[in-house]
């Protein structure tokens, strides 16, 4: 019999959310913040190598594979899942607590799922729970954006199960273990994860749905989807060649969107797409440095980029907007939440003593290792461009630049709390690497602090604030407008309903005219027998009874006369 | 914390409204980023390409990355904006 111990932790939080309805607000509170609680608890005393196999009509499942990859998940996603509710302690919208936990629970299942059923069964589960915390919103741009991300999202399910069954077909086996882009089945389901984690021109559900969820909601999406898909790509597709190239691609376009975009959790999305692709290049790398280095950007990239969404949607909490154009000078009314962005974002700029800076090195110094120069290149200049857009813009257009006149009460204790802890792990990290090292699937021998590697962020970091502060005083910088920025999405928001739109017209004129063409030629014919066959018609006239005779006597006589001359 | 609330414009001054203070924290950017510089000097390199060994290649490349992003995207304005209701128009 399963024991508790060996249960899948993600259980913990999907059974335990099916109560949060049933109970009343007060104990709903501690009730939801305790689950992931129990879900840590849980992974922490998993040893690798635990494997929990079922039989099922033939095949065997295995809903509790464990390794130390999937525990460096297995910690982030519940320590994600629990700082994401104590930031949505104050929401009373059940809903989203229910979906919140949900979601967060699949998102941990998937991670210890050992077979590709069980793997896309919570990846399905996933997407659907996730999609309520954008409908929370509950308006129509809301409800519209949804759809569309709920229809991606089961697209990339439903072709994860194609490559499954697939697969299986090939090698008979559903294991997911290292699968590789050779084999059709390895394409689709290469694919399926590459939808899910926002591959350059599969991106845009990403960008068009984070910004559209509730202010709770943006945090909990922030750190489950991407970061499930990372995993896959790292059990699956490790030293794969390709996602160097997808991974590079990825840091370097979002960035470009990210300076003109006015919506700042829309900047937001675009840098963690940024993000993602550093963890895409370790795993097209591929040793030992560069896996490691993927591991542990996922882990303090969840966190700075919690960390992000929870400062962006305290400022939506209280002014009711997250638009550039429209803020400013908040520091003055919310300067705790100013402070803890301000964390968040040198986290994310990888300064030297901050979570991302020991985690991102790993990744650089791997890709240097292998001495792709351009890779290389393409890197630091998505280094240098994060920092830029979430370090600097983020942070001075919400809090500084110009005073935009809000003056609202800081954040909720609840919110500043979450941001509190938030930030601490993030420096916590930057400080203390050992910590995160110890856990990596890898042994770790990097050292982060070296003296050549500190000199050279600090010179890439702060010469890149010295051009924003060059550019924004000689008034080159482009201003924050309120804007709609294409993107991919326009295909299938514009470009695509206007085709089919056309083709349907074209369809429906053509069909117009082949039926008036059939009409006429209908009318033509009845008028044609009418003609002929009606009251006035030749055919129909009734003849004399002399002409008849007459007629009569001719055919005789013609019949005579052949009968006579026949002989 | 949020002694401001309902007041409609602050009437305390801060350190940042005043505008000789934003030339301070300019000026420490710049001896900062020029202090930097000059360390390029005085630590031992391990690099794993050449331009790395270029005098303050990270500043320059720092610099000249982030001008040549912005300019881009200025272009990008041009091609890609539109208006904010773009996708709301034909509901």
């Amino acid at each position: 019999m399963i024991e508790i111990a060996n249960l899948n932790p993600g259980l913990v939080l999907i059974l335990g959310a099916l109560a949060v309805p049933l109970l009343p607000q007060a104990i709903r509170r501690l009730y939801v913040l305790a689950l992931p609680v129990a879900g840590f608890a849980l992974v922490h005393q998993l040893a690798p190598g635990t494997l929990i196999a079922v039989e099922v009509f033939g095949v065997t499942l295995e809903p509790l594979a464990v390794d130390r990859l999937s525990l460096v998940w297995g910690y982030i996603f519940n320590i994600a899942a629990f700082l994401a509710l104590l930031f949505a302690w104050h929401e009373r919208d059940t809903m989203q607590q229910f979906s919140a936990l949900i979601y967060a629970g699949a998102a941990i299942s998937a991670v210890f799922a050992g077979d590709l059923i069980t793997l896309f069964v919570f990846w399905e589960l996933t997407a659907i729970s996730s999609v309520f915390l954008i409908w929370a919103a509950r308006n129509e741009a809301a409800f519209r954006c949804g759809m569309r991300y709920l229809i991606i999202q089961v697209l990339s399910g439903v072709i994860l199960l194609a490559g499954t069954l697939v697969w299986y077909a090939d090698t008979g086996s559903i294991d997911f273990t290292h699968i590789g882009i050779d084999s059709f089945a390895g394409q689709l389901i290469f694919i399926a994860f590459g939808i899910k984690c926002a591959f350059p021109l599969l991106h845009n559900w990403l960008q068009d749905a984070y910004p559209q969820a509730t202010v709770t909601g943006t945090v909990v999406l922030s750190a489950f989807t991407t970061k499930l898909a990372v995993y896959a790509l790292a059990r699956g597709f490790a030293g794969t060649e390709i996602l160097i190239y997808i991974g590079a691609t990825m840091t370097a376009f979002p960035i470009f969107y990210a300076v003109i975009e006015n919506d700042l959790r829309r900047v937001l999305a675009y840098s963690l797409n940024n993000q993602l692709g550093f963890m895409v290049v370790g795993i097209g790398i591929g040793t030992e440095l560069a896996l490691n280095g993927t591991a542990a950007h996922a882990f303090s990239h969840i966190l700075y980029k919690a960390l992000l969404f929870m400062s962006m949607g305290a400022v939506l909490f209280r002014t009711g907007t997250c638009k550039g154009s429209d803020l400013g000078g908040l520091y003055k009314s919310m300067p705790w939440t100013t402070g803890f962005c301000i964390i968040g974002a040198a986290s994310i700029s990888a300064f030297p003593l901050f979570s991302g800076f020991v985690s991102k090195s790993m990744i650089l110094t791997a890709v240097a290792e292998e001495h792709r120069w351009f890779v290389w290149g393409t890197l630091l200049f998505a280094s240098a461009g994060v920092f830029h857009h979430s370090g600097i813009k983020i942070p001075y257009f919400a809090f500084f630049a110009h005073d935009s006149g809000y003056r609202v009460k800081e954040a909720p204790w609840n919110m500043l709390l979450a941001m509190a802890l938030t930030a601490f792990l993030c420096v916590f990290i930057g400080v203390y690497p050992t910590a995160l090292y110890d856990i990596l699937p890898y042994a770790v021998d990097y050292k982060p602090y070296t003296s050549y590697h500190v000199i050279q962020q600090l010179q890439l970091l702060m010469f890149s604030a010295l051009a924003f502060t060059v550019l924004m005083l000689s008034k080159i910088y482009p201003p924050e407008l309120k804007s709609t920025n294409l993107d991919t999405d326009w295909f299938y928001r514009v470009a695509g309903p206007a085709v089919i739109g056309r083709l349907m017209q074209a369809i429906s004129v053509t069909g117009t005219s082949v039926e008036k063409f059939a009409a006429r030629r209908v009318e033509q014919l009845i008028a044609t027998i009418h003609h002929y066959h009606g009251p006035e018609g030749y055919l129909a006239k009734t003849l004399h009874l002399s002409s008849m005779v007459f007629w009569v006597v001719a055919a005789l006589a013609f019949v005579l006369a052949l009968e006579f001359f026949g002989r | 914390m949020s002694e401001h609330q309902g007041q409609t414009s602050g009437t305390r001054k801060y350190w940042l409204d005043d505008p000789e203070n934003v030339k301070k924290i300019v000026r420490a950017l710049i001896a900062i980023c020029v202090l930097l510089f000059i360390a390029d000097g005085f630590y031992e390199k391990h690099s794993h390409f050449g331009i790395e060994n270029l005098f303050g290649f990270y500043a320059f490349y720092g610099f000249i990355m982030c001008v040549g992003l912005v300019l881009a995207a200025k272009v990008m304005r041009v091609l890609l904006m539109r208006d904010e209701d773009y996708y709301d128009r034909d509901r």
